[in-house]
């Protein structure tokens, strides 16, 4: 037998103008839960969408069992089995347990040509993998009557029945209860002892501790290390997940703070999971930095402040009058902003030009005969927009489709500059785009805030939430968990700390 | 990046198809045939073209936000039998107001009666408008739903009798001339003047066009949507009333059964001008072109002699090929 059971050897991966994976290396034991540890962005993803076969890789080599082999697509690797489960599940809600596990390869009846499913092998064939697994679930059931817990139980079901001989876990408590935690733990140790080998990616640290027998470290795309688990502290781990210099690509810090501009109190969203019981107050001409990890529900809390969302309790006073906020329309008017997180969902309009990109949230101010669109006075506006923020365009009827990720943003930011609000807030304002346009943004970010504009910047970059911020909140499954004031105070380890509570 | 000659030319004629092929079929129809290329045809294909038009106007706004109005045709039928109704000649003896208050008060004056019918089926596009924006329900639902009621709301109105008998101040809509074409043409082109303007100097276009690119990201710029879709409803119903009304007009009356999916031509010419039925791309010359190319083909068919009932497999046949090439010009690269 061979001493791994599964070996990545110098993958790397590009995107254009981003180098993902730089020679990554990963040796998974037979029989082992091997942790995948790095920070948001550090390339473990894409590590494992490579093995899985979602991404081709540029270079490397897969070696299972000892056996080199190669991967092309998802159905390729559940052949060879690898299996993967998945962080955004992605099941037939409408359809039962059976026609989702059996999806793609159902039993059939072959007679002559016509093809008939069998559903009695398949429902009773299910029934004998969700048994293997302690799962006394009904194979008829629908998935959609299934908790987000228990739907994550059949896929792990689907992935045994594939014979799978590794398993891939893209965060899987991320949207869990303690209790179903405990419960994907027991199956995966029954798992271990079957001798099934399992990739475990999670930010969670006690789950880490408690559950992997090794951890590998990867950092900006690069492999750091391997240890066994039981050799690392925690602390070890973060300082070797974070371990890196802040380069200079920080504008200086010359803006003056001024009073408070906003305060949200004890903020609580309708959704049961989500943010609640926020408090956190921002001042004009102050960069505040919200950190935490990804799935902290910093975006669904200020998409709550927006008017996105719908806030259960909790109040939103601006300049000390307490506004009400049913939409993004509410929030405008109280002269907040928001350049959101997901800019092809809700940022942009992709078949729209620039000028229009630009020009809705300003259309209504610029009227003649209070319906008759100014022209002129909207074009001098978006065109002055291009050439402050330097949107590299023929010209402003141009498609924004047709724009790179970090000019479309800027499209965006131009947008809301043209709105003029005194509260901006900025989600991972930087996402996707490349170091120059992040610079540029960077800068603009600094000029709004010498203006006395107030900016509330959503980080999961430590680096720029570290340069950027004046002071920090943390949060941590929807809860403010910690709040950093002092500059000298900011540490990457500090903010890690917080943003690991639970 | 550069691109050679030929790729010009494919893309040209990709961009440009359904026009080109428009244009060959006009020029050979008017080779090969008599009194094809004469003025008196081109007027009778322009007033056929001018309630088409309007309709397709009407839904060119539902196409662009991504939904669409199942009940343009119906709307027209009851749009030209409320008009109608109010519009018969005192003398008429199948006169639908034979006496009471209705009967001393009709007919009136018919500009009063089109505008007067635009906003009645105002109303009820604003309801569906309402289900639309306000409840979620889907475009293509709730326009079914009015389909529904605004027929029987027709039938039990009209009693499911046809309507004649029009007094000259209303037909004159058909056989007035004004610089030489009919009044129908000019209400077309007056419509088609508004709802350009409509669409690209007033906030209400840009939102629409904002809504159709993007909903989520329009109710986060700040767009009122809601609102928005309620009128573009509205206002399509108000189109369908006028398009009722001219039809009637032209035909001299009008039946329940008048305008009968004729929504569903608006949808194809809108679809075959190049409005986007996924939302967001669509301008009035869309509209126009469509219409044009689906009216054109029906007469140039009729002039080579091609059986009438064969006609509707060629218009079929014409959309979808027209169509599967105006969607390249969005779905090739990736």
């Amino acid at each position: 037998m061979a001493e791994y059971k599964l070996e990545l050897k110098n993958v790397s991966k590009s995107f254009p103008g981003v180098k993902a994976l730089d020679h990554v290396n990963l040796a998974v034991r037979p029989g082992t839960v091997h942790a995948l540890m790095g920070e948001n962005g550090a390339g473990k993803s894409t590590l494992m969408k490579c093995l899985f076969g979602i991404y081709h890789m540029d270079e490397g080599e897969i070696y299972l069992d000892g056996e080199k082999v190669t991967i092309s697509n998802p159905d390729d690797a559940m052949k060879k089995g690898v299996a993967m489960v998945h962080q955004e599940l992605q099941p037939v809600l409408a359809r039962n347990i059976a026609e989702n596990m059996y999806l793609g390869r159902f039993p059939v009846h072959k007679y002559g040509p016509l093809q008939v499913i069998d559903h009695k092998t398949m429902f009773e064939e299910t029934e004998k993998w969700l048994k293997e697994l302690g799962l006394d679930y009904n194979p008829k059931a629908l998935l959609s009557s299934l908790s987000i817990g228990q739907m994550q139980m059949v896929e792990i079901a689907k992935a045994v029945s594939h014979e799978a001989k590794v398993i891939i876990f893209d965060e899987p408590t991320s949207s869990l209860s303690d209790k179903e935690v405990d419960f994907l733990f027991k199956v995966m140790n029954d798992l271990r002892d079957r001798g099934v080998s399992m990739i475990y990616i999670s930010h969670k640290m006690d789950e880490i501790k408690r559950i992997s027998d090794d951890i590998t470290i990867m950092r900006d795309g690069t492999y750091i290390g391997t240890w066994r688990a039981a050799e690392m502290s925690t602390e070890d781990i973060i300082t070797k997940m974070v371990g890196r210099e802040l380069t200079q690509i920080y504008p200086d810090h010359d803006h003056e703070i001024g009073d408070v501009v906003l305060e949200a109190e004890h903020v609580t969203s309708i959704l049961p999971k989500s943010f609640k019981d926020c408090t956190f107050n921002v001042r004009k001409g102050e960069i505040l930095g919200f950190g935490g990890l990804v799935g902290a529900q910093r975006t669904e809390l200020m998409e709550g402040i927006f008017g996105i969302r719908h806030l259960a309790e909790g109040t939103v006073k601006v300049d000390g009058k307490e506004v009400k906020i049913k939409r993004p329309k509410d929030a405008m008017d109280a002269g907040i902003g928001m350049i959101t997180e997901d800019r092809r969902g809700n940022g942009i309009f992709g078949c729209l030009s620039i000028k229009d990109n630009v020009g809705i949230s300003i259309y209504n101010k610029h009227l003649e005969a209070g319906f008759v669109l100014n022209h002129p006075e909207i074009n001098h506006i978006v065109d002055d927009s291009i050439k402050q923020l330097s949107i590299k365009t023929p010209s402003m009827q141009q498609h924004i489709e047709n724009l790179s990720g970090g000019n479309q943003q800027k499209v965006i930011v131009a947008r809301w500059l043209a709105n003029d609000p005194e509260i901006l807030i900025m989600d991972e304002p930087t996402r996707g785009i490349d170091i120059g346009a992040k610079h540029e943004i960077y800068e603009i970010m600094e000029t709004l805030a010498r203006q006395g504009k107030a900016i509330i910047m959503i980080s999961s970059e430590m680096p720029e939430l570290l340069g950027m911020a004046d002071r920090v909140y943390v949060m941590c499954n929807g809860k403010i968990t910690g709040e950093i004031t002092d500059k000298e105070d900011m540490t990457q380890e500090k903010v890690m700390t917080f943003a690991t509570q639970f | 990046m550069q691109k050679t000659q030929k790729q010009k030319v494919t893309d040209f004629l990709i961009n440009n198809g359904v026009i080109i092929v428009m244009i060959i079929l006009v020029i050979y129809t008017g080779l090969t045939t008599k009194n094809f290329l004469t003025p008196n045809n081109f007027l009778n294909l322009l007033a056929n073209m001018s309630y088409r038009l309007v309709i397709a106007l009407g839904i060119s706004g539902c196409v662009i936000t991504g939904g669409c109005d199942l009940s343009g045709g119906r709307m027209v039928g009851f749009g030209a039998c409320l008009a109608g109704t109010l519009l018969q000649k005192q003398d008429y003896s199948g006169r639908f107001f034979k006496d009471g208050f209705m009967a001393s008060i009709t007919p009136m004056n018919p500009f009063v009666v089109l505008l007067l019918v635009m906003l009645i089926c105002a109303c009820f596009g604003a309801i569906t408008g309402w289900f639309i924006a306000y409840l979620s329900v889907p475009p293509f639902i709730s326009t079914l739903a009015m389909m529904e009621i605004i027929y029987g709301i027709g039938l039990i109105y009209t009693g499911a009798t046809p309507l004649g008998g029009y007094i000259t101040g209303y037909t004159i809509f058909s056989t007035g001339r004004f610089l030489g074409l009919s009044w129908l043409i000019w209400m077309a082109v007056g419509m088609s003047a508004i709802t350009w303007f409509i669409y690209n100097m007033t906030r209400h276009g840009k939102y629409m066009y904002a809504i159709g690119g993007n909903v989520q990201a329009a109710e986060v710029a700040g767009v009122p949507v809601k609102i928005t879709l309620l009128i573009i409803y509205a206002k399509a119903s108000a189109f369908f009333a006028m398009a009722g009304f001219m039809l009637g007009a032209k035909a001299g009356g009008a039946s329940i059964n008048t305008g009968l999916s004729y929504e569903m031509e608006g949808i194809a010419a809108c679809a075959l001008g190049g409005v986007s039925v996924t939302g967001g791309r669509g301008k009035v010359s869309s509209a126009i072109v469509g219409v044009a190319v689906l009216e054109l083909l029906k007469v140039a068919l009729q002039f080579l002699g091609v059986d009438a009932n064969a006609q509707y497999i060629a218009i079929g046949i014409v959309i979808f090929v027209a169509i599967s090439l105006d969607i390249r010009k969005y779905v090739q690269k990736k």
